[in-house]
């Protein structure tokens, strides 16, 4: 009996403590917003932002869409094959790419890239009592770290996305010219005429929100790290863990949205 | 002699630890008062508490006699100055962006090139030339981080001034440098200073007042020329160094 007790007991206990995660995130994320819209506005910590999250990320997401492009494109013109209907591999790949893997994949990478160093740098902060230091200088935290980079990183998402489009199709189209035997102008051809502008915005629009999840997970953890090395390494652990699965999670909720009907 | 700060059955715990257990304490205007005591005795706790990075369990914390919490919390912050024990300062700025860093802030938001005048004024003021102005805090070492940390809480000259451990850290001749500086500037500006330290050479030097922590409590408090002949052994083994004595070795 006390063991099945203290089963219940745990199951109540992991499942109330998930519960209330999701609590505090929501009000951090509600804060970040708030703080997004009213001033003071630190708009140096956004530019900077902007340069970190945006244009150094810019290689790493660069070269993940070109080899994903070219890869794609080979295992779509195999598979096809088989239905002898090599000509629709140029928009498959397109396709593929403008919906789900550059926003998920590109996603993914910055992910990675920034949420890590985010919750790093906000985590050392945490640690130094830098964060204590900006209070005692009438500067709310929250407005000075968080919201810039909450910001910088919604904003500038759909541009590396977008980057990451054209790129992965280059990628694809290399492969595709050179290696499968696809005249230059059928394969552009076979691309364009048959994207439409809701399936590159779709991507944009989910762009968008993973970089809010990537740099909200990153701050959060980073605000709310423990003491000591060990809590930086966790917080940064954790932020480029959970902004993942949430990434995964909104990619699948958002495709429902826009697609299912 | 009025008070500036006052503590009023102050109470935190962390879970089942208990750091502060009815604290009552009164800061006097325009005096040095240094908080002794050993480690984990609840003395940044104390700090932390008054300027509402902590809040208490219980407890109240008048400033000039009026509740901390009926203050505008702007205005509260905006009479106190701090130096952190690590220094605290901003990696991504300079060290004049550092210093300038409250001026540049608020509603009396100076000119970049008004607040970095003051900030280099401020810098010599703590002995630093004007070079260092534009170098990052990761270039110096840490005896200088800790006087752009001085310059920093003296910058926008608050009347009320915190120092963490001003001389964790750094070789005898370099705290007895700071120790100089903090009396210096205290008495220069008139402020009203709190100091927590286990450093008994500093507590000569900066203090009026005196206060040792112990146990959550306050153990012994008077004028630093009495400490010597306090009569309390607490004190008396704090002061020596002992480690056999009513203060436990092991905590």
């Amino acid at each position: 009996m006390v063991i099945f007790t203290n089963f219940l007991t745990n199951i109540g206990e992991v499942t109330l403590g998930f519960f209330a995660m999701i609590g505090r995130i929501a009000i951090f994320a509600g804060l970040a917003i708030k703080h997004i819209v009213t001033p003071p506005f630190y708009g140096r910590e956004f530019s900077r932002s902007l340069w970190h999250i945006g244009f150094l990320s810019l290689p790493v997401v660069g070269l993940t869409a070109i080899f994903t492009g070219g890869a794609l494109v080979l295992q779509i013109f195999l598979g096809s094959s088989d239905l002898n209907a090599q000509s629709v591999t140029p928009f498959i790949a397109a396709l593929a790419i403008v919906r789900e893997l550059g926003p998920v994949l590109g996603g993914l990478m910055v992910a990675g890239r920034v949420s890590s160093s985010v919750a790093a740098e906000i985590a050392t902060m945490r640690v130094t009592e830098q964060i204590d230091a900006l209070l005692t200088l009438s500067t709310n935290p929250m407005k000075y770290l968080v919201a810039p980079r909450v910001l910088a990183a919604t904003l500038v998402m759909p541009l590396l996305v977008l980057i990451n489009d054209i790129l992965g199709i280059l990628g694809g189209y290399l492969v595709g010219t050179s290696r499968l035997g696809f005249s230059g102008h059928a394969y552009i051809k076979a691309t364009v005429d048959n994207l439409e502008f809701w399936d590159v915005g779709s991507g944009l629009i989910k762009a968008a929100v993973f970089g809010f999840i990537l740099a909200l997970m990153g701050c959060y953890h980073g605000y709310n790290s423990g003491r000591g090395a060990q809590g930086v390494g966790r917080a940064t652990t954790n932020a480029v863990v959970s902004a993942s699965v949430l990434i995964l999670a909104a990619n699948y909720i958002l495709t429902e949205l826009f697609f299912s009907s | 002699m009025t008070d500036k700060i006052t503590l009023k059955d102050l109470h935190k715990s962390f879970g089942s630890k208990i750091i502060l257990d009815g604290i009552n304490l009164a800061i006097p205007k325009g005096q040095s008062t240094v908080i002794i005591g050993g480690s984990g005795t609840g003395k940044s706790v104390l700090l932390k508490s008054i300027l509402g990075l902590i809040d208490p369990d219980q407890g109240q914390i008048l400033i000039d006699g009026v509740d901390k919490n009926k203050l505008d919390r702007a205005d509260f912050l905006a009479q106190f100055g701090m130096l952190f024990q690590g220094a605290a300062l901003f990696d991504s700025l300079s060290i004049w962006e550092n210093v300038a860093f409250r001026l540049r802030q608020g509603k009396t938001k100076l000119s970049k090139s008004d607040a970095r005048d003051i900030a280099i004024e401020k810098l010599k003021r703590v002995g630093l030339r004007s070079e260092v102005a534009d170098l990052f805090p990761a270039e110096l070492s840490g005896g200088m981080q800790k006087r752009v940390g001085l310059a920093r809480a003296i910058a926008a000259e608050p009347e009320v001034i915190f120092f963490d451990e001003p001389t964790t850290g750094l070789d005898p001749i370099m705290s007895g440098v700071i120790n100089e500086l903090i009396r210096e500037i205290v008495v220069e500006l008139g402020a009203t200073a709190v100091t927590i330290t286990h450093d008994m050479s500093s507590v000569r030097v900066i203090a009026d007042k005196v206060v040792m922590l112990h146990n959550g409590h306050i153990q012994w408090a008077g004028k630093v020329e009495d400490i010597d002949n306090s009569g309390d052994a607490h004190l008396d083994q704090f002061i020596r160094g002992d480690a056999n004595g009513p203060i436990e070795s092991v905590r």
